[in-house]
């Protein structure tokens, strides 16, 4: 046998191989184009034709909602996957090899990143010039807040992943979360029209932080520091869940979980019960999210206003 | 004395109630195809992926290159190739693209092209995962043990499920890393392939090693018998068979007589007469030189696929 090349087993170069070829077995998944970039699209023509009837004032705002959604997808998509992989006996073929459950597991996240990142780039030009939203928002917020928020929601997912045990069980569970993350934070209703215990409970969402700070980037209705303590809430987040997803993955698809390795699961949650806690008894975010809403509302009534002449 | 290259001493290992492995030793040096020969259930596989580092044995010590599989991490896998009895690559995955994929993993590593030829997959390189034949994802599975030029390569059940034309291909495989001097530990429940392929075999059962040797020392050890297989119009009486000049030992298997005989000849002539007494008559008569099974059936009473 020729021995054509020596090389390094090294972390960063194994994710980076994994992540290019993740990429590539995703571009051949037809569900996956649906997913990552039809359905989210269809959501946006759907919230800009027929819910904001093409109000230019609301464009911006749905965009924000819509750009939370497609970046929680992240969530479903790599809990599936990880969990086809284990169960069709995919991840025990790799585990005899030199790489661990780090690069697997970074793999899937950075590989998801990229291939939301040109979804995220149609939506904003669709949005600017099919729709002729009004300015381009903060750009630099969003950028920031689409990559913490799909890793974030990538180790979320990875996290059911590791603490279920069957298929069935990740559907059930991550349509019991997803529900809540769709419907409680902002995402497709305005969280400023939900009573008021409602919109405080929803400070202990991530998908919360994720939603209201895009929404404020794209309308460029909030200052960079408001915007900035979203993004350290996702970032302290991705950090939290990537290394219990990490602890907690399984290569073998006989390995259960045990009942109390999922109290992992509680610990991710951790970050946002603190945030939750702080906005709750000193924060500002809920006042923000309400000024936000009336100032729309307002740009609403007065480009609706019939004019003088 | 030389170290073994893969060492294994009182293995014990269970899954809650079921003992699946109960002390399992034995040893296999350098350059060796050593073959695990047992029915299903009987801790081949446990064995095999404890020394792989797939799984945690209860107790006893498994070492390979001198290295704990659990333990030695990375180390440990640039030095072993392997082909799982239960896995899969995501369907999507193109045969060189896998191959490649997994190349880049190892420090010390084959040239894809070498291995596609090797393995007769070259017309397959741009083929789908999903599209392969089980032969084809079989030779793939192998080309992919070999990717990193492994010093030992565990092969568990290679030719399970695949018909004979391919199964004597993979054979042909095995037999080319005899040549290459590579550490092969095998397992299987084919006979035939333990004794083509294999320098020495242990024959496992119900998770012990109740014998072990080359094919030749444990075919000799079955008393050097042949085997003679008959089925009969009628019924015979318990034990009447056995009785039978040069039968040493007479068991009955899925409607057949299976008897063992020191001296065939006079076997055969007694059991016509004894026949022709009784108004019975022979459907069939079969007679086999000493083999593995009849060494598996001496020592544990079963056929080994039953």
């Amino acid at each position: 046998m020729t021995t054509a090349r020596i090389m390094g087993s090294n972390p960063f170069i194994n994710t980076w191989t994994l992540t290019k070829i993740r990429m590539r077995l995703a571009m051949r998944n037809r569900t996956f184009l649906f997913f990552s970039l039809i359905m989210p699209l269809g959501f946006l023509f759907f919230f800009v034709l027929v819910l904001a009837k093409g109000q230019a004032g609301w464009i911006a705002y749905i965009l924000g909602a819509v750009l939370t959604m497609t970046v929680m997808g992240s969530f479903w998509g790599l809990s599936v996957q990880l969990v086809t992989f284990r169960e069709q006996g995919i991840l025990r073929r790799f585990r005899l090899a030199p790489i661990g459950a780090g690069p697997m597991l970074a793999s899937s996240i950075v590989s998801n990143y990229l291939m939301t990142m040109p979804t995220v780039l149609i939506e904003i030009l669709v949005c600017r010039f099919a729709f002729h939203m009004i300015s381009w928002g903060n750009l630099w917020a969003v950028f920031l807040l689409v990559t913490f928020g799909s890793a974030a929601f990538s180790s979320f997912g990875l996290i059911v992943a590791s603490v279920t045990n069957t298929m069935q069980e990740t559907q059930v569970i991550n349509q019991l979360i997803w529900t809540a993350f769709l419907f409680l934070s902002g995402a497709t209703i305005p969280l400023a029209i939900f009573p008021a215990w409602i919109q405080r409970l929803s400070l202990f969402l991530p998908a919360t932080y994720l939603a209201t700070g895009l929404e404020a980037a794209t309308t460029n209705l909030a200052t960079a520091g408001e915007i900035l303590t979203d993004v350290v809430a996702l970032t302290v987040g991705v950090l939290v869940a990537f290394e219990i997803s990490r602890q907690l993955f399984r290569w073998e698809p006989e390995a259960k979980v045990s009942p109390r390795a999922k109290l992992w699961v509680l610990a991710a949650m951790v970050p946002f019960l603190i945030f939750g806690i702080y906005e709750n008894a000193a924060g500002t975010r809920l006042e923000r999210i309400r000024r936000d809403y009336r100032t729309l509302q307002k740009f609403e009534s007065h480009q609706s206003a019939p004019t003088d002449n | 004395m030389s170290i073994p290259v893969i060492q294994v001493e009182g293995l014990y290992k269970n899954y809650g109630a079921v003992e699946a492995l109960r002390g399992v030793s034995f040893e296999v040096e350098e350059g060796e195809v050593f073959g695990l020969l047992g029915p299903n259930g009987a801790g081949k596989t446990s064995t095999v992926e404890i020394l792989e580092g797939m799984r945690t044995p209860d107790r006893g010590l498994a070492r390979v290159c001198g290295l704990d599989p659990e333990k030695s991490g990375f180390e440990f896998k640039e030095q072993i190739g392997a082909v799982l009895q239960s896995t899969s690559l995501p369907d999507k995955i193109r045969v060189k693209e896998a191959i490649e994929l997994f190349a880049k993993f190892y420090r010390r590593h084959a040239n894809t092209d070498d291995l596609l030829k090797r393995f007769q997959l070259e017309e397959k390189r741009t083929a789908f995962y999903s599209q392969l034949s089980g032969g084809q994802k079989q030779r793939l599975a192998l080309a992919m043990a070999l990717v990193n030029d492994p010093s030992v390569v565990f092969l568990d059940e290679p030719t399970a499920g695949l018909d004979p034309q391919v199964r004597r291909e993979i054979y042909d495989i095995i037999e080319e890393l005899k040549r290459d001097k590579k550490t092969v530990l095998l397992t299987t429940h084919y006979i035939e392939e333990a004794e083509r392929l294999c320098d020495r075999v242990a024959i496992v059962d119900q998770g012990r090693v109740i014998a072990l040797g080359t094919p030749r020392d444990l075919k000799h050890a079955s008393a050097g018998t042949t085997r003679i297989e008959v089925r009969l119009t009628k019924p015979v009486a318990d034990g009447e068979l056995a009785r039978l000049e040069g039968v040493t030992d007479c068991r009955q298997f899925d409607g057949a007589y299976v008897m063992h005989s020191s001296r065939p000849p006079q076997t055969i002539v007694a059991l016509v007469k004894q026949l022709e007494a009784e108004s019975n008559e022979l459907q069939s008569l079969e007679m086999f030189s000493p083999s593995l099974e009849d060494a598996f059936i001496e020592l544990t009473g079963r056929r080994l696929r039953e």
